[in-house]
């Protein structure tokens, strides 16, 4: 237990911070999930074939690769293409992109091909005769869209996404390698400096129950929120 | 583009995807044992044992396997009765707690892929079996498990999927799969979309194969 104190001789608020910071990293790609996720399902439902297949090689290459090996890619590769990028527009210095920027867009990119999967299902699922009343009644797109399309949606998607958040969520323990101090890296510094990685790790491994446990009694109570009237 | 790294790198990956099938292999049948115990103890009406079950798919689902790994691989080391055990030739090789990692954590998937399955056989077939007179230990391994076998297919196949990219996390406790060669080509020669594009395409190429077989057995065994 003195190992886990604050101050300097324990490592609770090391830890604490760690855990925040998973946090951090975890919302974040979520949210990046969901804008790739914005763009990618109208691609998958699209009419177009063309459309059609950009959709479904980004969800089947990126939920076919591990996700180390991408988060790698982003590791390795990220500062080069955002330097490639810049010296079109004529910026020829050297860009670091911090760990957090990397770690988030990588496990971003990989929750966004599982969120996209979800959204199609949902929309999917909705019932044809819901796009058609709107129609038929003249609204307008995003009205269509917003008032009719996402409710229902979302009430389906919601079970869904809540999986596509808990894998989110331990995904992050990867960034690790990628030098994140975020709750893995830092039980990685803590067992190296006390030669006790028996009680860190498995002290990590009850931090990530936790935040999976009190993330779900938190989803379970949005689900309740959207199935109203069901 | 460097082709010539593309083409260099090729064999050098696929000696390393030997390593990655052969824990996927490994893990898969450790694995399917683990949960087929777990999911016959959860359907067990003894409290105590079915609590113990959850437990353990819980813990095991709800934590990152990275942890799972480190706890296996750095944390067990630190126990001294281990090291003067026998377990201690098995422990003390990367190779074999990446397979009883990998193992426990599928098997905690599965046990609960199984055991939907298990919940969802109609009671009438368990009841045709016991009027016919069949023991129950018959209706278990006819009737019940073939059921739950075919059941439980769709679910499976994607956890197959799931943990050939789990086997990935092995490079970090320093075996040299398929990630770990294409990271240590990466690091040496900072060409990481060349290498990506080889790796990724085998991975993908390996999931296709599973994919494909889970759909043809799937309709072979559909009724």
């Amino acid at each position: 237990m003195e190992l886990l104190s604050f101050g300097k001789t324990g490592w609770g608020d090391e830890l604490l911070i760690a855990t925040m910071m998973t946090i951090a990293v975890s919302i974040t790609a979520m949210l990046i999930g969901f804008l790739f996720a914005l763009i990618f399902t109208p691609l998958k439902l699209s009419k177009s074939k063309f459309l059609n297949l950009i959709g479904n090689c980004y969800t089947t290459v990126i939920r076919g690769v591990p996700e180390l090996l991408v988060i790698y890619l982003f590791f390795f590769g990220g500062s080069g293409a955002v330097m490639y990028v810049a010296s079109i527009f004529g910026y020829n210095e050297y860009i670091e992109i911090n760990a957090f920027i990397t770690g988030s867009f990588a496990i971003g990119i990989i929750s966004g091909a599982y969120s996209t999967e979800v959204f199609r299902g949902a929309i999917q699922s909705i019932d044809k005769g819901q796009f058609e009343a709107s129609k038929v009644l003249g609204l307008k797109k995003p009205v269509h869209f917003f008032k009719v399309i996402m409710p229902q949606m979302l009430r389906l998607a919601i079970p869904n996404l809540s999986n596509v958040w808990q894998i989110t969520l331990k995904d992050t323990s990867l960034i690790s390698v990628t030098g994140l101090v975020e709750i893995m890296r830092q039980s990685y510094i803590a067992a190296g400096s006390t030669r006790d990685p028996l009680f860190f790790y498995s002290f990590a491994a009850v931090l990530y129950l936790l935040l999976t446990y009190l993330s779900m009694k938190l989803i379970n109570k949005l689900e309740v929120r959207y199935s109203r009237g069901y | 583009m460097d082709f010539e790294l593309m083409i260099n790198s090729f064999p050098k990956l696929i000696n390393a995807t030997f390593i990655t099938l052969k824990l996927l292999i490994a893990s898969l049948i450790f694995g399917l044992f683990i949960g087929l115990f777990f999911a016959i103890l959860r359907l067990n009406k003894n409290l105590i044992i079915n609590k113990f079950a959850y437990v353990y798919s819980y813990v095991f689902r709800g934590t990152p396997l990275l942890v799972q790994i480190f706890i296996i691989y750095f944390g067990l080391g630190q126990i001294e009765y281990l090291r003067s055990t026998a377990l201690w030739i098995i422990l003390k090789e990367p190779y074999w707690c990446a397979i009883i990692a990998f193992s426990l954590n599928t098997g905690a998937y599965t046990s609960e892929i199984l055991r939907s399955a298990f919940q969802t056989i109609k009671p009438g077939m368990i009841e045709a079996g016991q009027s016919l007179g069949i023991s129950s230990k018959i209706i278990f391994y006819k009737i019940q498990i073939p059921i739950a076998i075919r059941q439980s297919l769709p679910a499976y196949g994607n956890e197959i999927i799931l943990m050939m990219k789990g086997t990935s996390l092995a490079s970090t406790v320093t075996l040299m799969d398929l990630t770990g060669v294409a990271k240590y080509i990466i690091s040496t020669t900072f060409k990481p979309i060349e290498v990506f594009i080889v790796a990724g395409g085998i991975y993908l190429f390996m999931t296709f194969i599973i994919h494909n077989v889970v759909k043809f057995l799937e309709k072979k065994y559909s009724y």
